[in-house]
């Protein structure tokens, strides 16, 4: 993948999350952004790479740090929003 | 780099997978716009996360199988305590916490590659170190900014917001220290190329914490008030994180979900600013009612002296008796006083007389975005009563009785009929073209903004003096008195 490739991702990606986003109502925005913050853990990947492939101490040491850190996350992410929503749907016609 | 999948398979199969994780990501987002299938998409978008990291541990060679699977269960083992034992008015701070992470793992990533790359004797690409330093940058002031406002949100942190004009120096030399070891990373000066080469790497680390100062020196001023606009914007920040990690390691799920997390969080963050009618700058530098914008004791005096009504739970229930339509504005200091259940009950009540009762919710009430809807929702109010500024203010002039709980600046108008006060052009909900208005406070004393707001001493407004969860249970008791 060139750099350019990966930019035309980051932005057809940009232009799709606009369109979706703007749809999801007030009501929801809470459980919204605590599910971004669990999709924003998929950095877990890269940790998930570099704790893997690293190749001295200090990288996979790094590596480690990180995989922890994502991992909090995207679980405690996931679980927050599960709940919440459980809650709308609860009485939600 | 190639694991047991990956010598057996094309390489295609693995970008493949990532585009499955992205449509998952992207349908999860897509069901998240209704109530009924929110929970299906969260979901959805849990799956796709699940497939991109089960599909990324088997391709690579994993050193370390131990360490990844301890990082996995202890991470793992964290958030879900956290998520878990949360109460629901602390979910502001646990958001920014989760947050937090997000971020910090971004930067932390970044620093590994480019000592991955580097002890392996490949040459750096621009593209990688570019990267890699804004992936630092962002990563850093994600993550300890979202510390901060975690901790403020919790209390750990003084709440005294000191004049925002005292760290814009501070801030621009934080700022340019990381920009300058950015720099650094990246053009790697090849004068004295055999001194200068160890350099690289304590240079991303200089990066690192000057952009964690900035992060602190960013946040700590903003007042709680403000903190919906800085939750929102750290989201974003924690997903650009991510994308930009994603140029830096060439995957490109990471781009696509870092992405779509980015725009999130700036589109709630914009949302949030429209409805203070302030800028984005303005918010983090202008720094609302600190440092002269308040009004003294007497101009509040001025305003309030010989107008204020005050009233009983007695006399507010002979008004919602006679009410056909009540709407309820709820605020920070319902969620404070965690009246929300109270609340709740009371509109079961009305709901079971046939009062026409609705919640209008202000967009910017109470500590991030939605705040006020989760509160509701956890105390089972049905969604359909929360409106928004939009849908209720028409009806406000149909409305027998308005109900403020814990709510002040959101309802001020100051700020639809002075120029210069710190809320001027600030939308908020007109209720005082209701028939009354009932005020729950703890006292007068002035909302984030620091000004008096004329509201409480209107003709059709009386308040009721206290705590919001006593003074909403003390009204469900007289109501169900007045009744039964």
């Amino acid at each position: 993948m060139t750099f350019v490739e990966n930019l035309t991702l980051f932005v057809l990606s940009a232009f799709v999350g606009y369109e979706i986003i703007t749809k999801i109502p007030t009501n929801l925005h809470t459980p919204l952004m605590s599910g971004a913050n669990a999709i924003s853990g998929i950095t877990l990947l890269g940790s998930v790479v570099v704790a893997g492939s690293g190749s001295t101490t200090l990288a996979t040491a790094l590596g480690f740090v990180a995989v922890v850190m994502a991992t909090v996350n995207v679980i405690g992410g996931y679980l927050v929003s599960h709940f919440m929503l459980s809650q709308f749907s609860q009485r939600g016609r | 780099m190639a694991g047991i999948l990956a010598e057996q398979l094309p390489e295609q199969i693995l970008q493949l997978t990532y585009l499955v994780a992205g449509i998952l990501f992207i349908q999860g987002l897509r069901d998240m716009t209704h109530p009924r299938t929110a929970t299906r998409g969260n979901l959805i978008s849990s799956g796709g996360m699940f497939l991109a990291v089960v599909v990324t541990v088997l391709w690579f060679e994993i050193l370390s199988p131990v360490i990844l699977a301890a990082g996995l269960l202890i991470g793992g083992a964290i958030g879900a305590f956290l998520a878990i034992t949360v109460e629901t008015t602390e979910m502001p701070q646990l958001v920014g916490l989760f947050n937090g992470f997000g971020g910090g793992a971004s930067a932390v990533v970044a620093g590994a590659e480019l000592i991955d790359v580097l002890s392996v004797g490949n040459s750096l690409s621009v593209e990688l170190t570019t990267s890699a330093a804004i992936a630092g940058i962002i990563g850093s002031v994600t993550f300890s900014g979202s510390m901060v406002a975690a901790g403020k949100l919790h209390g750990l942190v003084g709440d005294s917001p000191v004049s925002p004009n005292v760290g814009h120096v501070i801030k621009a030399v934080f700022l340019a220290t990381a920009i300058l070891a950015g720099l650094y990373v990246v053009v790697r000066p090849t004068i004295f190329e055999e001194v200068l080469q160890a350099g690289w790497m304590p240079a991303y680390w200089l990066l690192v914490g000057a952009a964690l100062l900035l992060g602190v020196a960013l946040v700590f001023p903003i007042g709680g008030a403000d903190m919906p606009v800085v939750i929102a914007l750290l989201n974003s920040y924690s997903g650009l994180a991510a994308a930009t990690t994603g140029f830096v390691l060439d995957n490109t799920v990471l781009i696509i979900a870092g992405t779509l997390v980015g725009a999130s969080g700036m589109i709630l963050t914009v949302i949030m600013c429209e409805s203070m009618n302030r800028s984005l700058a303005n918010v983090f530098f202008g720094g609302l009612g600190t440092g002269g914008g308040g009004e003294s004791d007497e101009e509040m005096d001025a305003i309030y002296e010989g107008n204020i009504s005050q009233t009983s739970p007695e006399e507010v229930v002979m008004l919602l008796e006679t009410a056909n339509r009540v709407v309820i504005v709820p605020g920070y200091g319902m969620a404070v006083a965690q009246a929300q259940h109270a609340v709740a009950e009371l509109v079961e009540l009305l709901d079971e007389h046939d009062v026409d009762v609705e919640f209008g919710i202000h967009p910017v009430a109470g500590r991030m975005p939605g705040h006020m809807n989760a509160l509701l929702a956890e105390a089972d109010v049905p969604y359909e009563k929360m409106r928004e500024l939009e849908e209720v203010n028409p009806n406000f002039s149909q409305t027998d009785l308005v109900i403020v709980c814990g709510a002040n600046d959101v309802v001020n108008p100051r700020a639809n009929e002075e120029d210069g006060s710190p809320i001027s052009g600030m939308p908020i909900l007109n209720v005082t073209e209701a028939r009354h208005v009932v005020v729950n406070k703890r006292s007068l004393s002035p909302g984030f903004s620091g000004i008096a707001n004329p509201l409480f001493a209107r003709d059709n407004t009386s308040m009721l003096f206290g705590d919001a969860k006593e003074s909403m249970q003390e009204l469900v008791n007289e109501y169900k008195e007045a009744t039964s």
